[in-house]
């Protein structure tokens, strides 16, 4: 460890030092050891810290004093909607009567918990026009993998075996494919024509009898809407396959458009971006997944059900996928997303798309003079940039971004799509102020200026964060992934 | 109505949409075509004041019966245990929890070392090389793990013991059918994963073999002779899924030769929540690295040579890789992990001891009260924080009268298990007072009749 480094909890560890006060054993102390083999009594204490609770705390402070969260400042990272984390849903997710339920529970002792989860699933099902919603998928992935699994035991339910093609935009997440690998289909990628919409000749020719699904986002990761979305969903229909919808951009088009009136058949949600669950540094998150009346037999067991106001589950289910997750979901992160839908209401929610485009659209107006726009259209909650006419002075996407580091902000998802060379990816959401963006957009002003006139100044940032660059190439090739002990 | 998540005023929306070159905002949704948009208002509930919400979301809390309210033996995978004050206090610090995951290493060191942190903890308690950022949960760790095994071996048959959490069984299954792997299942006897019937389907075209240690039954697996079977054959993987909690006492999976060993982090710092979110833990060998699903943290060193950390081995993830990657998973637990490495730090090296051994303690005086009460506490081997129990009357319905006591009964094994259709498994923690086991054991021979 160099002086300056950041010390870590282990290295704060003496001896016999203790952060815990245990519950005190009442019950006769028995020498335990003899009810084991020898060998199953551990040897070797793993080494955990021993570190007093005040140590604990000021570490853990100085790492978050480390960290940028959507609290510290703008977090504009295209298709990761960094909206505002309401605190009131922090408040309720903790009440013990939430927060400290089991899943083995009776039924009877947790209708509260069941008659929000209901709730919840009806308010999605309005919201995204489907049939049916299950809680049951951790997140975006898992909800993108249920839903196809759910598509191919539909089709193996016909007698269409052959139906082992999943049909990805080439500017989709890397999420679609890696989805569609996983549940045992063949990623074929469709093209983007020069709108930055799919390429309708190209869906066209890719489609066929071994289709089982098109997954799309829509709008897509251009943040453009896809407006051919009905003819598409009539060829995919016409050569029998589903529509699956990658509800990563919902945030668009609350209230304005709905997947299942676009001809989806299986919508996931990330309630973890559109509806306020936090994002924790990575999750969790929660994934619910909507379907069509057609695909309902297949939904995950259990599902939810109410009869005559009493909320239970149900596990006969024969045509069922299964079950994709232990218990019934992330409900914590499901409590939070379903205090924000009851705080905004259908009012709130149109609105909240209505400011997410307006955001974005301002933003682009304004920085088209000093950056390339590959789609120049009205965007939807996100739009891109290229960095093609930096790159010309030598100053990569990369540079760009890192200097938007010393301005305390959040860079813009880069280098993605990839079908967009030194693309910059900005979404904006709907929390932020117009004093925000515009002084977002004053600095990215001003770093296509020092592009120009001291481009160095670009390429040797970040100046002002604790550290600079780190050696991502060293950490790839001699894997340190552990803190070796002694 | 006001939305104070929304600070837009008409002034700013005007000048906005004016640089836009627009006159409406609804201008900007024309291209959504006229037959897709969507008319009129969602019929979802109405708007609510703050007050006026947080107070029905606390009625609604309020109907659930909680493991504050009555003194729960219920666990089967989930369990009750001490939190310590600091792990809520520390995941509050919204630098941590309105983060997104740390792709810019400059401005996200915090979680960063937090999780690196996090991965020396599970490579300590498991006895494992390499450990992973986290997973969904214990459930889809084991599942993932499964179809890992399959892939690397190149083979199509992995025997899962019928010890290993029902759900968590169930799981694997559903995942198993995207690649195509054989899962057979393996009968347990004696509380224990029948060794024999392990052996017969145990061959060549095994990819690996998967138990939980403790096991659902919470009894304590004999990884010693699992895992010398499975080196009868080459490649075959040994899979395990451990409560990290039991591995304070319990020799760690990593000794015995395990090539995966997975579970749930739950048991450190993270409240029940009705099943989630909880926090999976993936950890395996040095050989398998680069297989590994989700998220890795790496240290290295930044252009001034000080230490830091990145995402790193990114070629696994489906970000670069699409189609090809090892997994699809993108969002883990991050926070959570972050909460178990909390409750870690402050248990420590001395505290994780004890209050395993706690947990060993509570339960075997648990066993002693109820065969006390002339109650049958089935299996004669080692356990953890777990009994099982026959009963003489319907689980369901002792459990209701336990319910009327203040208790929150054991898992209704009848629920999964048609040989054990009237037998609870009862868990025992650490929180649990010789007051409550007493009173507990007594209301069962009671109620047992």
């Amino acid at each position: 460890m160099a002086n300056q480094d950041f010390p870590l909890i282990f290295e704060l560890s003496q001896e016999s030092r203790t952060g815990f006060s245990l519950p005190e054993l009442d019950v006769p102390d028995t020498d335990i050891d003899e009810m084991f083999d020898d060998a199953y009594v551990r040897q070797d204490a793993p080494h955990l810290p021993e570190v007093s609770e005040l140590q604990i705390m000021r570490h853990y402070t100085g790492l978050s004093k480390r960290n940028h969260g959507v609290d510290s400042g703008f977090y504009p990272l295209g298709s990761c909607t960094m909206k505002y984390n309401p605190k009131m849903n922090e408040d309720a997710a903790r009440l013990a009567g939430f927060s400290h339920i089991h899943p083995y529970q009776p039924e009877e002792t947790v209708q509260g918990a069941l008659h929000l989860m209901y709730d919840l699933q009806e308010s999605l099902a309005e919201i995204t026009g489907m049939d049916t919603v299950t809680l049951q998928p951790a997140a975006g992935a898992h909800g993108e993998w249920t839903g196809l699994m759910m598509i191919r035991a539909f089709h193996e339910a016909n007698g269409d075996d052959q139906r082992t093609k999943v049909i990805v935009p080439d500017s989709a997440h890397g999420t679609n494919p890696a989805s569609a690998t996983v549940a045992g289909f063949e990623a074929v990628t469709v093209k983007s024509d020069a709108r930055g919409l799919v390429d309708l000749e190209d869906l066209k020719r890719v489609v066929d009898d071994q289709t089982a699904a098109l997954m799309l986002t829509n709008p897509n990761t251009l943040g453009l809407f896809e407006e051919d979305i009905e003819e598409m969903a009539s060829i995919v229909h016409e050569a029998g396959g589903r529509l699956y919808y990658d509800g990563a951009n919902l945030n668009a088009i609350l209230g304005y458009a709905r997947p299942g009136d676009m001809g989806f058949d299986v919508v996931h949600l990330n309630l973890h971006k559109t509806f306020t669950g936090p994002h924790g540094g990575g999750g969790p998150g929660s994934g619910p997944v909507g379907v069509t009346s057609e695909l309902e037999p297949f939904l995950p067991k259990p599902i939810l059900t109410k009869r005559e106001g009493r909320c239970q589950f149900d596990d006969e289910r024969p045509r069922s996928i299964g079950r994709v997750k232990p218990y019934y979901g992330n409900f914590g992160i499901n409590v939070r997303a379903y205090t924000y839908i009851r705080t905004m209401g259908p009012e709130g929610l149109k609105k909240v798309s209505e400011y997410a485009v307006m955001n974005a659209n301002y933003m682009m107006r304004r920085l088209q003079a000093a950056f390339d726009l590959p789609f120049d259209r009205h965007c939807k909650h996100e739009f891109i940039l290229s960095g093609r006419r930096q790159k010309k002075l030598g100053v990569r996407t990369l540079d760009m971004a890192k200097r938007l580091l010393d301005f305390g902000y959040h860079p813009p998802t880069i280098y993605f799509p990839i079908n967009v060379e030194e693309a910059l990816m900005i979404e904006p959401t709907e929390t932020e102020s117009k004093e925000t963006l515009d002084d977002f957009i004053d600095r990215m002003l001003q770093i296509a200026k020092e592009a120009e006139e001291e481009p160095e100044t670009v390429q040797d940032a970040p100046h002002t964060t604790i550290v600079s660059r780190m050696d991502e190439t060293q950490a790839a090739r001699k894997p340190v992934l552990r803190h070796p002990m002694e | 109505m006001e939305f104070r998540y929304l600070p837009m005023t008409e002034t700013d929306k005007k000048e906005m949409l004016e640089t836009i070159g627009v006159q409406k905002s609804e201008e900007l949704f024309a291209d959504i075509p006229e037959r897709v948009r969507f008319q009129g208002d969602l019929n979802i509930k109405p708007p609510k004041n703050e007050y006026q919400l947080m107070k029905e979301l606390s009625d609604m809390a309020g109907q659930n019966v909680n493991l504050k309210s009555h003194t729960s033996f219920l666990g089967a995978g989930v369990y009750d245990h001490y939190i310590p004050s600091i792990v809520d206090h520390v995941i509050s610090r919204s630098e941590f929890y309105t983060a997104y995951t740390p792709y810019q290493p400059e401005i996200s060191q915090g979680e960063l070392q937090a999780i690196f942190e996090f991965q020396t903890m599970i490579c300590e308690l498991t006895g494992m090389d390499v450990a992973n950022s986290s997973m969904y949960d214990g459930g889809t760790a084991l599942a993932e793990a499964v179809n890992l095994a399959a892939g690397q071996t190149k083979k199509k048959k992995v025997l899962v013991s019928r010890a290993v959490h029902p759900e968590s069984l169930a799981v694997i299954h559903s995942y198993a059918k995207g690649p195509g792997v054989e899962i057979i299942e393996i009968d347990h006897k004696e509380g224990l994963t029948d060794l024999e019937q392990l052996e017969q389907h145990l061959d060549e075209d095994t990819a690996g073999v998967v138990v939980q240690y403790p096991n659902f039954f919470g009894q304590v697996e004999p990884l010693e002779s699992i895992r010398s079977l499975v080196d009868q054959q080459k490649k075959t993987m040994m899979i395990t899924s451990s409560n990290p909690l039991a591995l304070g006492y319990l020799t760690p999976p990593g000794t015995f030769g395990a090539d995966i060993v997975v579970g749930d982090a739950q048991v450190f710092g993270i409240p029940a929540q009705y099943g989630g979110p909880h926090c999976g833990y993936f950890a395996t060998t040095k050989k398998l690295m680069r297989k590994v699903p989700g998220r890795l943290v790496g240290q290295t060193v930044d252009e001034d040579g000080r230490r830091g950390f990145v995402l790193t081995l990114q070629a696994r993830e489906q970000h670069i890789r699409r189609d090809k990657a090892t997994s699809n998973i993108c969002s883990n637990q991050a926070l959570n992990a972050l909460a178990a490495s909390v409750a870690l730090s402050s248990i420590g090296k001395q505290g994780l001891k004890k209050m395993a051994a706690m947990n060993i303690k509570k339960t075997l005086y648990m066993k002693q009260q109820l065969q006390a009460q002339g109650i049958d506490v089935l299996y004669k081997g080692a356990f953890f924080n777990e009994l099982v129990i026959r009963l003489k009357k319907p689980v369901k319905e002792i459990n209701q009268r336990l319910l009327e006591q203040g208790f929150i009964g054991g898992y209704d094994l009848g629920r999964t298990d048609e040989r054990l259709s009237d037998c609870m498994l009862v868990a025992v923690t650490e929180i649990r007072t010789k007051e409550e086991i007493d009173t507990f054991a007594g209301e069962m021979g009671d109620l047992n009749g």
